[in-house]
């Protein structure tokens, strides 16, 4: 079965950086795109006026996903889009690095909860449309870091790994209902929120060279599309080869 | 506005959910079990929700896995709107 009419896809933490670039790919998909932003207003705006400016549908989506008000958030998704929400991009995602004997309560709980448990709430409120209209597309932002160790991010590799888990096991229980859940693992990419990190990794990536957003979302823009219907529990990984 | 919750009510609701999930409509009865009905777990908990959709109850994981036939299900919505 193909995509339906009106469909919307909810792209968390969509203002810039990666999250902009997925919701800007999907959008030229034909999805009609929501996209979400905590505090980068201007950027969400400026992600729904390049989406407008190239004929596609989309609208901006304030909200921290970490607040657990989810209902809140789908029914004014789909009020704004005039859809059911049927493809999920949980790409929020924060980063509070240090060594393990020095991450805080606060930090491992911040980065958990951001990372991982507002990802599990948002695709268990997901599946209510998806399972009703027998199509779903969940795709769950992880990372290199959580598959290969990275120092100074426990709390982030353990997020990233938790959330190619869910990955799995949610794809089992919904793929008979037309619903795939997939994982994209970014290595370094070059965005606001690694620029800090690039200098030292370049050597060490196959490709000698940082990732591109819209590379990303280009492996986003399939998992979500038709073509991918039987692609499902996977994880694809777009790290120049640091992985293999 | 939810609907009232009477036994025949929530009978009317099941009965009609349940051919979409490949229950052959003749087999269904307050006796039929889920699993002669070929109605699996992912099954229930979708008719969970249109259970709370129409009703307002909520039924959790824990009471889905208690309900063996489908006088079960009406039978436990029932109680939960009590």
């Amino acid at each position: 079965m193909g995509r339906p009419e009106h469909a919307v896809a909810l792209v968390t933490g969509a203002s810039k950086g990666i999250g902009s670039a997925i919701a800007k790919a999907l959008a030229a998909d034909g999805w009609h795109v929501a996209v979400n932003y905590r505090s980068d207003e201007t950027g969400a705006k400026a992600t729904v006026a390049a989406i407008e400016g190239a004929g596609g549908t989309a609208a901006v989506l304030e909200a921290d996903v970490a607040d657990g008000a989810v209902d809140q958030l789908f029914a004014r998704a789909e009020e704004a889009l005039g859809g059911p929400v049927l493809a999920l991009v949980n790409n929020a995602g924060v980063r509070a690095d240090n060594l393990a004997v020095q991450i805080d309560d606060a930090d491992w709980d911040t980065v958990l909860n951001t990372n991982l448990s507002a990802a599990f709430r948002l695709t268990k409120r997901s599946l209510k449309p998806m399972l009703k209209a027998r199509y779903g597309r969940i795709v769950n932002i992880a990372s290199v870091v959580g598959p290969r160790a990275n120092a100074g991010q426990a709390n982030y590799a353990a997020a990233k790994a938790g959330l190619i888990g869910m990955t799995k096991t949610v794809s089992h229980e919904v793929a008979r209902r037309g619903i795939t859940v997939n994982a994209v693992a970014p290595g370094f990419i070059e965005t606001d929120m690694t620029r800090d990190l690039l200098d030292g990794v370049v050597k060490s990536i196959p490709a000698r060279r940082a990732g591109q957003p819209d590379e990303v979302a280009a492996a986003v823009r399939f998992l979500a599309s038709d073509d991918a219907a039987y692609v499902t529990g996977t994880t694809l990984f777009v790290d120049g080869g640091m992985s293999a | 506005m939810a609907t009232a919750v009477t036994p025949e009510a929530v009978e009317k609701v099941v009965f009609d959910a349940l051919p979409q999930f490949g229950a052959e409509p003749s087999e269904i009865s307050r006796e039929a079990s889920f699993e002669d009905l070929d109605v699996d777990s992912l099954d229930l908990a979708e008719l969970s929700q249109i259970i709370e959709d129409e009703f307002g109850v909520q039924l959790k994981g824990d009471d889905v896995g208690k309900i063996k036939t489908v006088g079960d299900a009406v039978d436990m919505v029932v109680s939960r709107a009590g």
